[in-house]
């Protein structure tokens, strides 16, 4: 398998297999800043993006900040 | 006016705490914030969009403001408290500001799930700061498990009613002297804060009231002072009411 499908923000999406989360953000282009990632409900710390590996049907979140009162 | 109030160990001049979202432009939001004199505002979390369109909307917040990120759009407790996991590692703090919504269209709060969520953050380390339903019993219980403070609504989120239960307000104010009570939500026009504000509430939340006015600095601004108006009015002790009149001028006297 070259492909995991994982669900990003509530959409289903394939990458490759493998990857870690730090490697993932920096491909979807986001600005890393203020963002906070959420991995099959828990929080995944900044300093462990790296040595997380998303698998094939993992659920992520990744969310900022938006105007709100 | 030097009357400070403290919340968390923070010390706030101003009680006037005011949100950042649905403003036509970032101009006009800084504008806003620059007049209200608010140190603090509301931020929400929200999925990042993946069509390369994010930004950083905190760029465009004043960097000395404190940011409060909420919970709004949670619907149960669960939920909230994820969001709430993600807005204090994104942001590096442990303020929230609590919301469970019971539905769509009112947008009242869920207080059993707030509570529940309450209970659950507060032990996490978390500074909870919870919007409910005015509710003198409500707010003991978010109190009791260690909500620094406690914010009852005035009227539905974004309806612009004003304080519809002001007996509410007050019987809290009166039976929780030493309790920290913002009231969140349902401002319309500056005479709802001092109201709110004369009823002994220590500090007040919006955000519609003044991103929807036609000139929203000039809005923020008349909602600063009618905050300071209203806390002054409330510490000067009012006089009491009378069914009938009591004259200011000296009746004896007066030539017949």
């Amino acid at each position: 398998m070259s492909e995991a499908s994982i669900i990003l923000n509530g959409e289903r999406r394939d990458i490759g297999v493998d990857i870690d989360l730090e490697t993932l953000v920096n491909e979807l282009a986001l600005p890393a800043k203020r963002l906070a990632v959420e991995l099959n409900g828990t929080v995944i710390r900044r300093s462990d993006w790296q040595s997380t590996v998303v698998s094939d049907g993992d659920k992520l979140e990744v969310v900022h900040f938006v105007g709100g009162g | 006016m030097s009357d400070q109030f403290s919340l968390a160990s923070t010390t706030f001049s101003s009680r006037l705490i005011i949100g950042t979202g649905k403003y036509r432009t970032y101009d006009e939001m800084k504008a806003a914030h620059s007049a209200s004199g608010a140190e603090m505002v509301t931020v929400a979390v929200n999925r990042v969009p993946l069509d390369g369109s994010a930004e950083s909307f905190l760029d465009h917040l004043d960097p000395k403001m404190k940011i409060l990120p909420n919970t709004a759009g949670c619907y149960d407790a669960e939920h909230a408290i994820r969001t709430s996991r993600l807005a204090r590692e994104a942001l590096e703090t442990d303020w929230i500001k609590l919301e469970v919504i019971g539905d769509p269209i009112t947008l009242l709060p869920d207080n059993e799930q707030t509570l529940e969520a309450a209970k659950v953050l507060v032990k996490e380390g978390f500074i909870v700061l919870p919007y409910f339903t005015d509710d003198l019993i409500m707010a003991k219980k978010l109190l009791d498990v260690g909500c620094p403070a406690v914010m009852p609504l005035a009227a539905p989120i974004g309806s612009g009613m004003g304080v519809q239960n002001p007996s509410n307000l007050r019987i809290m104010r009166e039976q929780l002297p030493d309790a920290i009570i913002i009231v969140d939500a349902g401002v319309g026009v500056p005479s709802d804060a001092a109201i709110a504000m004369e009823l002994g509430a220590d500090a007040i939340l919006m955000n519609t009231a003044i991103a929807e006015a036609g000139d929203a600095a000039a809005m923020a601004t008349a909602m600063k002072l009618a905050v300071q108006a209203g806390r002054l009015g409330y510490l000067s002790g009012r006089m009491p009411k009378r069914l009938y009149a009591s004259a200011s001028s000296p009746i004896a006297g007066a030539i017949k």
